[in-house]
Order: C-alpha cells, then structure tokens, then sequence
C-alpha cells in the first residue's frame, strides 16, 4: 500500500497537475472559488455581524453606504448596509454559504441520481434503458430551470403552510436537482455500454462477481472522467438556477436569503441610489459563477485526450 | 416517409399525454379544489353539490378523460388566486409574451448573423477576439443580472429608456400590440434584448463555426479565382451557405426564449404569461401552473415536430436511411 507522501507525489506528477500549473487561468479562478468557499465556511467565525440575530440590528444604521460612517450612530461598514441596518458583507458572506451549500447539494444529489439510473441502464439495457431513457427525452425537450420551477411549485403545494420557510431550502435541491440529473444519466449510459464489452468486465463476470458490484466497483470508476466535468459545469448551472429562482421570489425565504434573494431585495432600492445593497452581492455571484464555469471548461480540455 | 411521419406524430402525442397526466395529477394531489372554490366557510350541502358537479368521486380514469376533453376545449377552470377563468387570463397576457419573443428572436437572429460574419472574417483581429471573449463572460451572466444592469445603465443613469411595463400600446384586431408606437416601441427594446442576449451569442458563435468552416470550401476559392469582390463571396456564397443550421437551431431555441421569458418579464414586470406563472407558483395556484405546463409542453412538442420534419423536407439522406432500415 502507498503511503500518502507517494500518493501525493504520484497526484502532483499526473498530467492533471502539469495542465493545472500551465494554466493561469484555471490557477486564477481556484483562488477565488477557494476565496469564495472559505468565507461561506468559516462566515459564523468571521462575518463581522451576525445579520440574523435580531439584538445586534440596529435599524438606525439602515442605508449606510459603503466606508462611511452612519449619521446617527457613527459607525461605520465595509460594503455598507441593508434597508433594515444589516452589514452587506455579513449578508453576503451567510448568502453566499447558502448559494453554494444549495448548488453543491443539488449537483450531488443529480449526479448520485444520473450517474445510478445511467449506470443501471446502460449495464442492463432491455426495459430498464427504455423506461430510464424515455423519461430522460421528454424531460430534456424542456430546459431545466422551468422544470426546476414546476417541481419547486408542486413541492411547495404539498408541504404545510407552517413549515415552507424552513422546507425550501431542501426543496430547492430537490427540485435544482431533479432537473439536472438527465445529463449525467445520459452520458453515464453511453459510456457503460462501451465498457460493458471490455475484457476486464467479462473478466468480473467469469469471477462471479455481482452485477451491482461490477457496476459500482469496475465500471463507475472508468466512467468518472466525463461526471467530474458534467459536475463543474453543473455546479455553475446550479448556482445560477438557485440565484435566478430565489430572485424570481420561488426559492431560498428571506428568511434564509441567498444570493439571489440577496439581489432581489437590492433592486427596490437601486433606483434610490443605494447601488450597494445589490452590487456587492451580485459581484459575488458573477464572480462564483464565473470561476465555477471556467475551471469546468479548463477541466473538461484536460481531460479529454483529443486535445492534448 | 409517411411512416416516419406518422411515428413523430404519435410520439409528439405520447409526450403531451404524459404533460397532460402530470398536470392533471397536480390538480388530484395539491391542495383540495373544494376548498379553493368555497373557501372554508361552506356549508356540508354545498360541499356535495360542487364534488357532484365537478365528479370528484367517478373513478380516476373517467376524471382524467374529462381532464382532457375539458383542455382540449381550453377550460381549465378557475384561479384560485384570481378567481377568474384561467383561459382567459392566459389568453390576455400571451400576446405580450409572444410579441417579447417574436422582437427578441429578431434581434438575436439580425445582430448574431453580423456579428458572427464579422468575427469569422477578421478572425484574429482586436475587434473580433474582444467580442468572442465577451460573448463568453456574458454567456455566464444570469438572465436577470443582465437585465438589472441594463435597466441600471438606460433607465437610471441614462434615462433614455423605461424601466418596466409595456408602456403604451396599439390594439390591432384585438391583439394589444407594442409595435405600434414610439413608447411602446421604447418599451420593448431592454426586455427584448435582455431575452434574446444569450440566443445572439450562440447564433453568433455558430455563424462564426460555419463561415470558417464553409470558407476553406473549393466553390469559396473558385468564386476568389474568378475574380469575385470579397463582399459577394462573404455574403453571395458563404454566408448563403451556412443559414440552415442557424434556422434550425433558432427554431429549436424559440421554445427557450418563451421559457426564459419567464426571467425576462418578472425582471421588466412585463404583464406576459410568464410572469403570471411566476407569481401562480409563489401562490399555489394550481390551475394556472397545470395550464401553464400544458401550454409550454404544446408548444415545445409542436416545435420539435416542425423542426424534425423539416429535417427530413431537407435533408435527403435522412429519407433513404429511414427507407433503408424499414
């Protein structure tokens, strides 16, 4: 067994890390995804205010602009502050987690899904491809955020009235998730039924090994390439259906605000002159997606052979 | 051929019969129509009598055909928000929604063509590189951002144009149009934009793919041999040349801009179908969705089947290989 040092030598030496270090591009925008994600993890340690907790608001401190000090109370805020006294970095540093815990979330919920059913059915084909892939033609006929929209309203329409607040969030994933499972559904089960027809997986057969154990253990792995890719360039699509739903006043509650919900309170007052409350957060939006986006467009050249 | 035919068509209608059955299963599992209609305060009595009225005891299969007689017809009963009949109120904001996409698709067709000539044809000059990396950066713009930003720039610094609403319009035969006068005109043209902003970049990028690829085609060196201007040759041979795949993907793009119409009218407050369905989700309002659904799924359906069929119309070598295999 390596150790992890040789692990570790073995991982920078691979031809991954030697396009990784080749590309300023792909460098620049892991530093600010990294940037991103550490202040959405570590934002309850480091937000300067928790915009949350009711007793450290101060509506006094409403309409702040940015590095000026408030007229009544003399303090004075970063990126400024919101309509209701709330420091706008704090607000997009706890937006910003939910943004990225929601996009995560759902990539992996549309990926264990995709990859699951695309597996199943490219491994067996018969009924199970037919049944699997006809539910994937219609549903890509639409594009995803509508049905993102219909399964968050469907969603919403069954759960209580009392608990929707607090259920949206989940039902965001689910409903962001949903609609984007096809992809990796699709290419999954092309790409298995390619293996399928090697030697190493008649080779399991031969040793009586499961189908389930063969699926997940032999041929997933040699099918993963195309998923990592397919999940960057998901979790940028994700992220941006979020923030589209939640501004469109279908997704995260303002009590819970994420970016989108963030933007969409901030338009009310742009036509005031208070620029900050939206700009900041969609700033911080732009420059997620973007990041996201170009490291999966970089990823998805390096790995594919073709154009080395 | 007419075999072909006949399969697209019952497939298109298999799909809108599995559209037809989501929708109907929202109106069974969401929320109980009696009380939408009654409200909490009805009597037992009149309870009965609407469940008779409405047969929400006969057995689903019978409910369903009846669904879908009744959509057919165009009924979908009433808003529950709105108290008003849901056909009605679709039917008076679709003429919004189809004139922003009609307007859109216009301005995404006109400036990609161009642009997309343009950037194939000075392929590496400044001009040329600066637009593909925009287009690139304003592929990862979400909708609504794009559509802030311009109100932000035209409406509130500029004050050129404004902000949201369909400003004055002219009724044409019923149809309450915007094309009709300066403001209405004024009106139109950031949300138009905004909408078709992402179909301008993808029709310019596949312009560009096609010049490129047409022009190191022989015909293109033997029109330069006989002594052909640039322009006739650009315009006269290349260009002619690459239209049919950038009418196809339009087409199949023009279900996506009354999709993201969507975005576009909650952003512009546009009073189109879109944003009816919008605030229907925030609200629940069951009928307004399930209509909604089917429209889009009819539209999208019918698109798709114009679109394959007019492969075929075109494209010969579909024919003989659906001839060769059956």
């Amino acid at each position: 067994m390596a150790s992890f040092n040789q692990r570790l030598q073995t991982a920078l030496d691979s031809d991954l890390a030697f396009a990784f270090k080749r590309s300023p591009v792909a460098m620049t925008a892991t530093t600010i995804f990294a940037l991103l994600a550490i202040a959405a993890v570590l934002a309850p340690l480091i937000a300067p205010y928790n915009p949350f907790d009711p007793a450290t608001l101060n509506l006094m401190n409403g309409f702040t602009p940015p590095m000026e000090a408030n007229e009544f109370t003399g303090q004075t805020f970063t990126l400024g502050t919101d309509d209701q006294g709330r420091d706008v970095l704090s607000t997009i540093m706890y937006g910003l987690r939910i943004s990225l815990f929601v996009g995560v979330a759902a990539v992996l919920f549309a990926a264990v899904l995709g990859v699951t059913l695309g597996l199943l059915a490219g491994y067996f084909g018969g009924w199970v491809d037919t049944v699997v892939m006809r539910i994937a033609d219609v549903q890509i006929t639409f594009p995803s955020i509508l049905i993102a929209m219909l399964i968050f309203g469907v969603a919403k329409g069954l759960t209580p009235v009392e608990a929707r607040d607090e259920m949206a969030i989940w039902v965001l994933i689910l409903s962001i998730g949903l609609s984007e499972w096809v992809y990796y559904a699709r290419t999954v089960r092309g790409a298995t039924m390619v293996e399928k027809s090697k030697e190493y997986v008649a080779a399991a057969r031969l040793a009586n090994r499961s189908p389930l154990a063969i699926m997940f253990g032999h041929v997933l792995p040699n099918v993963m390439g195309p998923v990592l890719v397919l999940g960057t360039i998901g979790l940028a699509l994700a992220i941006i259906a979020e923030a589209t739903l939640s501004y469109l006043g279908v997704g995260a509650p303002p009590t819970q605000p994420s970016l989108g919900t963030l933007i969409r309170v901030g338009q009310d007052y742009l036509f005031n002159g208070e620029w900050w409350i939206l700009f900041f957060p969609a700033v911080t939006l732009l420059a997620l997606a973007l990041s996201v986006n170009l490291l999966g467009d970089w990823l998805r050249d390096a790995l594919n052979p073709r154009l080395r | 051929m007419l075999a072909f035919v006949i399969r697209r068509v019952l497939q298109a209608l298999g799909v809108l019969l599995v559209v037809g059955f989501i929708s109907f299963c929202m109106f069974q599992f969401m929320g109980d129509p009696v009380e939408g209609l009654l409200g909490q305060e009805a009597t037992e009595e009149q309870r009965r009598e609407l469940i008779e009225r409405l047969g929400l005891e006969d057995p689903i299969p019978v409910q369903f055909v009846r669904f879908v007689g009744n959509a057919v017809q165009g009924d979908f009963g009433l808003s529950y928000r709105l108290a008003r009949p849901v056909s009605e109120l679709i039917l008076e904001r679709l003429p919004a929604t189809l004139e922003l996409a009609f307007v859109s698709a216009i301005i995404a067709m006109a400036l990609g063509i161009v642009l997309g000539v343009f950037t194939a044809i000075n392929r590496s000059g400044f001009a040329a590189n600066f637009i593909m990396t925009a287009s690139l950066i304003g592929v990862s713009l979400p909708t609504f951002l794009i559509g802030i930003l311009l109100i932000y720039v035209f409406s509130v610094q500029l004050g050129w144009l404004p902000s949201f609403g369909r400003g004055e319009t002219v009724e044409f035969f019923g149809w309450r149009s915007n094309l009709g006068s300066w403001d209405g005109l004024r009106s139109i043209l950031l949300p138009a934009i905004t909408l078709g902003l992402y179909q301008m970049t993808l029709i310019m990028r596949l312009v560009r793919a096609e010049m490129l690829e047409v022009l190191r085609q022989d015909y293109i060196r033997f029109a330069r041999a006989r002594g052909l201007s640039e322009r006739a040759v650009n315009f006269g041979h290349a260009l002619k040349n690459t239209l049919v795949p950038v009418v196809t993907v339009t087409g199949l793009q023009l279900g996506s801009i009354i999709a993201f119409a969507i975005v576009t009218e909650s952003v512009f407050q546009w009073p189109g179908v879109g944003f009816l369905f919008i605030r229907s989700v925030e609200f629940v309002d069951v009928p307004v969705m399930a209509a909604y659904l089917l429209l889009i799924g009819a539209l999208f359906v019918v698109i798709n089947l114009i679109v394959d069929l007019l492969y075929f119309v075109i494209d010969p070598r579909l024919r003989s290989d659906r001839a060769g295999s059956h």
